[in-house]
Order: C-alpha cells, then sequence, then structure tokens
C-alpha cells in the first residue's frame, strides 16, 4: 500500500488517489481491505467501484436491515436516499440546526454527523418508528395539539430531541427545556409552541 | 358569540398536521422516481471575471458520473437568448442568471458546472474534481462603496409614480429647519433567509417537450411560467408540484440559477435529476435580505408634533438584475407630518441577486423609521408610545383616502398592558435586576393589506365530501387549514368532509405565496366557489323538489351533509342524492378585487411589538425577556396558526436585532458566514415565549371575510423595539444591525 501523497497524473487515477488519499483517515478506519487493495492493485474502476461497499447490520424502526453501503456514506443519506425514509431531514449536513435528529439505541443523535457503517448493529428510530401505527406518540400528539412547528421541515428533528428531552430528565422548566433543545433549529420560530407541547407531554406524565 | 360549528376563528389543528408530525409530509426532494440521479453544483471561486478554462475529465471518469455540464457544452436553451427585461418579474430590470451560458463570472459562487451521477457521494465526490482557470476583474462587494454609487431605480426613471420614485409631500428636507430635530443613519447587513429545507428541485423530463418539476417554489404557476418560457414550451406542458414548502420566507419567490441547472442537467442525461443545495449555497445562489443603508431627518415641535420627516434608503443589488423594494413607503403614510418626502437608491455589486426577505424592504425601513420615532421622543422627553400617538392619523396622508380600517390605537393599549409599559423610566439605564439592566421599548408595524385575483376549483363528491383545489403553495402559515375553515363555513360542512388541496401547477390559478396576500386572495375564492356550489346544487333540489324550485337563495340552508329550507326543516335534499341526478365537474370561480373599494380606501394591515429586554453591562449579552406583538389584521381565520405566524415573525425580529448578518471577505468577494455555526439565527434559548394579541376585527372593504394578511406584519417593527429596548436600558442608541455585545461595551 503506497501511501505517498504524489499528485496523480492521469485523471483517471482520481478515485484511487481519493482512496489512498482524501478518505484514507477513515477508509482505514473503517473499510475492510478490499477497497483499499482494489485501489492500490490498480483495479479497474469499475471494479474498484463494486469493491466500495462493505455490510451493514442496521435495525431500523424495529425492521432489520442487511445492507451493502459504502463508508462515505452518512445515517441520513442512507435513510432518505436509500431506505426511502424521509422523515428525518436534511436541514444543513454539519450537525448545526438538528433537523436530522433520529435516535441511536435510544440516545438523541444528528443522523447527517455520523456515517451509516458507525452504527453496525444497532437500533435507530426515526420519525416514521415514533407512533404506535395509527397512534400518535403523545409527543406527536402534543405538537399538533399546540400547532408545534409551521412548515414542518424541523418538526421530525424536534420531536425526536423534544422525546430524549423528556427521556433525559431535561424538561422540568421551560428554561431547561429551552437550553435543551437548542440545538434544534426552527426557522419558523415556533418555539414558544414546541416548547408547550413539551411541558404538555412532561407535566402529563404519559410514558413516553 | 360565536355561532355554534363555525370555523372561522376556532383554532382548528392543521389538516396537514399528522402528515408533518409523522415524518410522511412530502418536500421536493423526496420523491422516489426510478432512474433517479443527482446533481451537484460547482461553484466559481472568484467573484468577476471569465473562467478561461474548467477541466471536467476527471470528474466524468469518477465511478458512477453521467455527466458534467458547463459553459462549455450546455445545451442551447431557448429562452437565454437575449431578450432584455424579464417580464415574469415586473419588479426587477435586467434578468435571470442564465446559467451555463457563457464564461462569465459575475458573483462568487456562481455555479460554473453541475456534476450528475447515480448517487449522491458519487455525485459530490466528482464536483470536488471539477478545476476551473479564470481571468479575475476587480470585483466590488463593498456596501460602503455601494452606497456612494447608488442609482435611481430603472422603473423609478420609466414611471414617476412608481413606489420606488422619489416622493414629496409639503417641502422636501423641511426637517433642517425644524424646532427639534435629528438627523441619523441606519444600517441593515445582508440576511438570509435560510428556511430549515435546502433549496431542492427534482427535474424530470417525461417527454421531450414535457417537464416535470418537484420544486421548492412559492408560486407553481411563476415556476411553471419562468421554465415553459426557458424552455419554449406552452404553459401546460410544464407541471410544478410543491405540496410541502419547508420555509422559504421570501427566498423561492425567484426563479434560481439551481433550477435551470437541475433542468439542463435531466435533459442531457434524460433521467430524473434531484439536486439538492448545500447550506453553503443557501447563502450564494437564492437570494437573501440586501444590505442597505439609510438615513432619516426628523423634525418636531417642542410638544411632540412631527413637522417634517425625509427617509433616504439605499439598497444592494446584482450587476445583473435590478432589485428593488418598498423601504422607505410607510413613512409616506405612517404619521402626520406635513412635509415627507423619500428618496430610494440601489447599488449594483458583483454579488448574486436579493430577493424579498419576510416583511421586506418594509422591515428595513421600520429599522430606520421607528429607531428615529425613539430618538425624537426622547429627545422630547415624552414617552415613546404617547410622542405616537401625539402622531396618529385618522386617514391616509400619501393617498389621502380613509383607512379602510384601522385599530392600530386598540394594539398600542393592549400591548402596554401586557408589556407592563408603566413600568418604563424615561430616563435610559433607570432599572436593574442586579447585575442586569432591563430596559422598554416598542415599534410599530405596517404592510399593505394585498389583495389580487384568484380562481378556486370546488366539487362535490359521490361520498357527500367536497373537494377543492388550488395552485396555491403551504410554505407554512396554514393555508391549507384557513382554506378548509372558510369552505366549511360556506357549506355548512364540518371541515372533516373537506379536502382542499395545493401545491400543483395543475390546478386552479392562484397566485405566489407572498406578500401576506394568499387568505386575502385565495379566501374569498373559495368562499365565492363553494358559494357557486351552493347555488348550483340548490338549482339540482328543485329540479325534483318543489319546496327548493320554490325557495329563494337565501332560505337555503345548508346542514351537515344535507340541504334544508329555513323554515321547512322537513324539506331535505342529501348531496349525495343530488349529484346522483346530474353532472358533477367541478364548479370554477374567480374572485376579484373590487375596484371601488380600491379606489376609495387605503388597506394596511398594523402591529405594535414591546420588547422587554435585560443587558448586562459587563458582557453586552442582550436578552430578550419579553415579546409582545399585538396585530390589526382583520378577521383572524384561525387563531392557533395566526398566532403561531405573529410568534414566528416575532423570532424573526430577534435574530434581525441581535444576531444575523452575513459578512463578506471583500478582498475576495466571498461571504465568510455561510452556515449556521457562523450565520446564526434564534435558537430556542434566544427566544422568550411570545405573547400574542389580535383585535380580530374585519376589514369591510379588503374583501368579504375582513381579513388584511399577519406574514409581514409579525416582524415589521421588531428589530426596532428591541433596539429601542437597549436604549432604555443602557443609553446606548444602536444604528448598525445586528446589536451584537461588542457594540455595548
Amino acid at each position: 500500500m503506497n501511501l505517498e501523497s504524489d499528485k496523480p497524473a492521469q485523471h483517471d487515477e482520481a478515485r484511487r488517489y481519493f482512496l489512498k488519499q482524501s478518505s484514507l483517515l477513515t477508509a482505514l478506519a473503517l473499510v475492510p481491505g478490499p477497497v483499499v487493495q482494489a485501489a492500490s492493485a490498480q483495479f479497474d474502476e469499475t471494479v474498484a467501484a463494486a469493491f466500495e461497499k462493505v455490510p451493514l447490520k442496521l435495525e431500523v424502526n424495529g425492521k432489520k436491515y442487511k445492507l451493502k453501503v459504502e463508508p462515505r456514506t452518512t445515517l441520513l443519506d442512507l435513510l432518505r436516499e436509500n431506505l426511502n425514509l424521509n422523515g428525518t431531514k436534511k436541514g444543513c449536513d454539519y450537525g448545526q440546526c438538528g433537523a436530522c435528529t433520529v435516535h441511536v439505541d435510544g440516545q438523541r443523535v444528528n443522523s447527517c454527523l455520523s456515517f451509516a457503517v458507525m452504527h453496525d448493529g444497532k437500533k435507530v428510530t426515526t420519525i416514521e418508528g415514533l407512533a404506535d401505527a395509527d397512534k400518535l406518540h403523545p409527543m406527536q400528539a402534543a405538537f399538533v395539539k399546540h400547532d408545534g412547528f409551521q412548515c414542518g421541515y424541523c418538526t421530525p428533528g424536534q420531536i425526536m430531541s423534544a422525546v430524549a428531552c423528556v427521556r433525559e430528565g431535561h424538561a422540568d422548566s421551560e428554561g431547561e427545556i429551552r437550553e435543551y433543545m437548542s440545538g434544534n433549529i426552527c426557522r419558523c420560530g415556533a418555539y414558544t409552541n414546541i416548547v408547550a407541547a413539551i411541558q404538555e407531554v412532561k407535566n402529563g406524565g404519559q410514558k413516553v | 358569540m360565536k355561532e355554534p360549528n363555525k370555523q372561522i376563528g376556532a383554532g382548528m389543528n392543521r389538516v396537514d398536521g399528522r402528515l408533518k408530525v409523522t415524518g410522511a409530509a412530502t418536500y421536493s426532494a423526496e420523491y422516489q422516481l426510478p432512474g433517479m440521479s443527482y446533481g451537484v453544483l460547482v461553484g466559481s471561486t472568484i467573484a468577476k471575471g471569465r473562467i478561461k478554462s474548467i477541466d471536467t475529465r476527471a470528474a466524468e471518469r469518477a465511478p458512477g458520473v453521467l455527466a458534467v455540464i458547463s459553459h462549455v457544452n450546455s445545451p442551447k436553451v431557448p429562452g437565454f437568448v437575449p431578450t432584455g427585461k424579464d417580464p415574469s418579474q415586473p419588479q426587477t430590470v435586467g434578468g435571470r442568471l442564465k446559467v451555463f451560458n457563457d464564461d462569465k463570472v459575475r458573483f462568487n459562487d456562481q455555479p460554473i458546472a453541475v456534476v450528475v451521477a447515480d448517487t449522491l457521494e458519487r455525485a459530490r465526490f466528482a464536483a470536488r474534481l471539477v478545476k476551473a482557470q479564470y481571468d479575475q476583474e476587480k470585483h466590488e462587494t463593498s456596501m460602503e462603496v455601494g452606497v456612494k454609487q447608488g442609482f435611481v431605480p430603472t422603473q423609478a426613471k420609466k414611471n414617476p409614480k412608481s413606489g420606488v420614485a422619489d416622493y414629496v409631500r409639503g417641502t422636501a428636507d423641511a426637517y433642517k429647519t425644524g424646532a427639534v430635530k435629528l438627523e441619523s443613519e441606519y444600517v441593515i447587513p445582508t440576511e438570509v433567509h435560510h428556511p430549515m429545507e435546502l433549496q431542492s428541485i427534482t427535474a424530470h423530463w417525461e417527454a421531450p417537450d414535457r417537464l416535470t418539476l418537484y420544486d421548492k417554489t412559492q408560486g407553481t404557476l411563476a415556476t411553471r411560467r419562468d421554465f415553459a418560457k426557458e424552455w419554449g414550451l406552452p404553459e401546460e406542458n410544464v407541471k410544478v408540484i410543491a405540496t410541502f414548502v419547508g420555509g422559504a420566507f421570501g427566498n423561492a419567490l425567484h426563479s434560481w440559477p439551481h433550477e435551470s441547472a437541475a433542468i439542463i442537467a435531466a435533459r442531457i442525461v434524460n433521467r430524473p435529476v434531484k439536486l439538492v443545495l448545500t447550506r453553503e449555497q443557501m447563502t450564494t445562489m437564492v437570494g437573501y435580505r440586501p444590505h442597505t443603508w439609510q438615513k432619516i431627518g426628523m423634525s418636531a415641535t417642542r410638544d411632540g408634533k412631527i413637522t417634517a420627516i425625509t427617509h433616504e434608503a439605499t439598497g444592494q443589488t446584482s450587476s445583473y438584475e435590478e432589485f428593488t423594494e418598498s423601504t422607505v413607503q410607510q413613512t409616506r403614510m405612517m404619521y402626520t407630518a406635513p412635509n415627507v418626502n423619500t428618496r430610494y437608491r440601489i447599488a449594483a455589486l458583483d454579488v448574486s441577486t436579493p430577493i424579498w426577505m419576510r416583511g421586506p424592504g418594509e422591515a428595513t425601513g421600520a429599522f430606520a423609521l421607528e429607531s428615529a420615532m425613539d430618538e425624537m421622543a426622547h429627545l422630547l422627553n415624552i414617552d415613546p408610545m404617547e410622542f405616537r400617538l401625539r402622531n396618529y392619523t385618522d386617514k391616509d396622508p400619501e393617498k389621502n383616502l380613509p383607512w379602510s380600517s384601522k385599530f392600530l390605537k386598540e394594539c398600542y393599549q393592549a400591548g402596554a398592558e401586557r408589556i407592563g409599559w408603566n413600568k418604563r423610566q424615561l430616563k435610559p439605564g433607570s432599572l436593574r435586576d442586579g447585575e442586569w439592566l432591563i430596559g422598554y421599548g416598542m415599534g410599530v408595524g405596517t404592510f399593505g393589506a394585498h389583495r389580487g385575483s384568484s380562481k378556486a376549483n370546488v366539487r362535490l363528491l359521490p361520498n357527500g365530501t367536497v373537494l377543492l383545489q388550488s395552485a396555491v403553495t403551504d410554505i407554512g402559515p396554514g393555508t391549507g387549514t384557513a382554506m378548509t375553515q372558510i369552505a366549511a363555513d360556506t357549506l355548512g360542512l364540518s371541515p372533516d368532509k373537506i379536502r382542499f388541496e395545493w401545491g400543483n401547477s395543475q390546478f386552479a390559478q392562484a397566485p405566489t405565496q407572498g406578500g401576506s396576500a394568499i387568505v386575502n386572495t385565495v379566501g374569498p375564492a373559495v368562499q365565492e366557489a363553494c358559494l357557486a356550489l351552493k347555488e348550483k346544487l340548490r338549482t339540482m333540489a328543485g329540479a325534483s323538489n318543489g319546496a327548493f324550485a320554490a325557495a329563494k337563495t337565501q332560505d337555503v340552508v345548508f346542514a351537515d351533509g344535507y340541504l334544508t329550507l329555513n323554515g321547512n326543516p322537513t324539506a331535505r335534499a342529501t348531496y349525495a342524492d343530488l349529484l346522483r341526478q346530474t353532472d358533477n365537474g367541478f364548479v370554477t370561480v374567480e374572485s376579484k378585487p373590487d375596484g371601488e373599494h380600491n379606489k376609495n380606501y387605503s388597506m394596511y394591515s398594523y402591529s405594535v411589538h414591546f420588547a422587554e429586554v435585560r443587558v448586562n453591562p459587563l458582557t453586552g449579552e442582550v436578552r430578550v425577556s419579553k415579546l409582545v406583538s399585538c396585530a390589526d389584521a382583520g378577521t383572524i381565520v384561525n387563531e392557533k396558526t395566526a398566532g403561531n405566524q405573529m410568534k414566528g415573525g416575532a423570532v424573526g425580529g430577534i435574530g434581525m436585532a441581535l444576531m444575523e448578518a452575513a459578512v463578506i471577505d471583500d478582498r475576495f468577494g466571498r461571504y465568510v458566514t455561510k452556515d449556521l455555526a457562523e450565520y446564526h439565527v434564534p435558537v430556542h434559548a434566544d427566544a422568550p415565549a411570545v405573547d400574542v394579541f389580535f383585535v380580530n376585527q374585519p376589514d369591510p372593504h379588503v374583501n368579504a371575510l375582513g381579513t388584511k394578511g399577519i406574514g409581514e406584519i409579525a416582524i415589521i417593527g421588531v428589530a426596532p423595539a428591541i433596539a429601542n429596548a437597549v436604549f432604555n436600558a443602557t443609553g446606548k442608541r444602536i444604528r448598525e444591525l445586528p446589536i451584537t455585545p461588542d457594540k455595548l461595551i
């Protein structure tokens, strides 16, 4: 394996150059040998492309998936582009807005900030998995009742964060809710109503 | 007393609430089409010049890449031949950027290529391999320079009655000789809409002459018109779907280069192309509130009567399109001043074109006017609300017409009570809570109660439910819910028996969602269409039922699911039975504003915002601890969603006042605040619970519903209310937004 950073002379080497250089830090840690081997053996690009994917087992909303994904695929893009779970939203792709919030093994995470392959064997819950069939989760019902949204785009992330916020025990006061929900931006500015919805769920004592 | 079963006014839950809280609402990048491909834009790295060469070979050879399109190989787009003025955008002169049409670079991060691949990851990677060489020219992006180069907009030169033309009532610049006078300059930096949904489009050529766009737009018909024209297609060959729009605040009022690029790309690869902007590209490619310099000169008598106001403004635009907005207009009609003049200029810089951002120019203008009102009240040692009341006007001094309705005094009174205005001290810096200084401020907002023309389609379905359709979009205010309520009341049906469908260019004509005009405009169309349906059903019932045939229209009562008669409750005809008798097509009605009302009355919505702020004198931190927003917006169709709009506008105002600023490094003509870690918007912790009050009095002249519009007045006047409160707390007058800690310590 060649780690030297000599620039590719030919454009058809760009892909191999990428594999050797740009993604090496993550690729080496995450990607099984074949991809890098394919690159360093200077396989044909189409062959190399076939090696790009790695196996991944994931449970999403109770459904078990056996997948093959590129190491560079984020959990967010996997959900939206591969699993057709568009409820999880892309608002910034940098972990700055919270629209992509999902639960991984019960913890809230920004799915745009983690690679799918980092979650091998884990359980993911998205907004689509929150309701009990036709019965809305109490947080979803409270958001409807208090009009905790306008355009609805940040809403899945707000709700996933809100559920986690209550479970974490960080919803004991209006101020605490505001602090622990500040990773979820609502540009429509429905904060007053979102906080009211969370307070109602928290104070209602329903199981979240 | 509220009539039983009345939906208008009731805080009905949103009709699309369930879809939004379960993740089932589908936005423009979320349609699944067979053969989907992904487009990623490459932006220029210079602000001005020419592309000397562009090397796309590496990108083309990367795995999964289907095409790399730049000015070198972009197909001839029929609408890109020079035509001069773009008639689809009457308020802008020049034209939209013709993407990949030539080698010219007009702003930094201008799209210079689009890479299309079979997966998002592959497209994104390959886009980074495109390299361009430039012949760079000297650019200008600084508004400090721009302000000195401001010019009269072309539309003002062509039409002296244009809203952006110079205006004089009485004597121009009369403030200079007033008894008590002030002259202050105010600056609003560039602000970016940054809706949470990234601007997205999925373009699909279903046939060589048939195009379908799943697009983030505020106007399905405007988008259809723009791209039909761009490709020389009949409008009916272009279908635009925008069922859910994840916020816009104005930035989807225009057609943008990424939309053109996706359509070109889809044509080349002959597959659907999904193109989602990055958060950085949201700063550079889809408009912004323009950096604006303003000056107010004001004079008053010592007992607090304004004698003259001069309001000047210069706003930023691009080198290729003249963008204008109504920054100075409200100064002409807000107060009684006998001498008022306004001057509006624009400055063309090497930046992308701005676009209206919530409240638009009026929100910018209100920062100057309402700050100046506070400054003058302070000079006169008069309470700022009392000063406004002394200059209250009961008729429009600009048009010399009566108001269609005006309940601004009621707003002052309610707001003052709710915020605790009596605690405010005339002398700044007088109130403290421990180390925190406390201050109170107010700001007034106004926006035209605009109503345009609109159609609505309505039909009764065999199961007794009613289907309505409109091309209008719902970007978040709850249009679909309000229209359902209006239809329910008009027909005498419960809302769950009504289905209002929106966001599709193939539905009945409706205007672009903007300018607070949708309930004013589409509401009456829905109401009139439902009335026409009622009349049709009454006639149909009369064919087989003598009681109905003999009845006058006003005797017909529409109950839940059946028709009956006032005074003869045994006469019954169910809607479903009626439909079996005859044809059941859509009833289409066109609703237009009443010309006589428009001629005889001046129509505006009003708001007043009261802020309580806490300022830490050591750190300069400003916390908005209370915010009260009161509105005279005519009839409130839905207290819940209307209240939410007011609260959201107030939060937007906190952003304007305290944190929002897009900063360009003028050496490179490049924004340095391109993501949400650099461009700050209010988060949960920045906003108090906003207290909203509606006068809720119907306007008798705008339309039969009595509505006046809410979206803009929700934000207009908030930023000066906060700035004035900061002055009241600290004695520091900040005339350049945002009020960041460095300006207070």
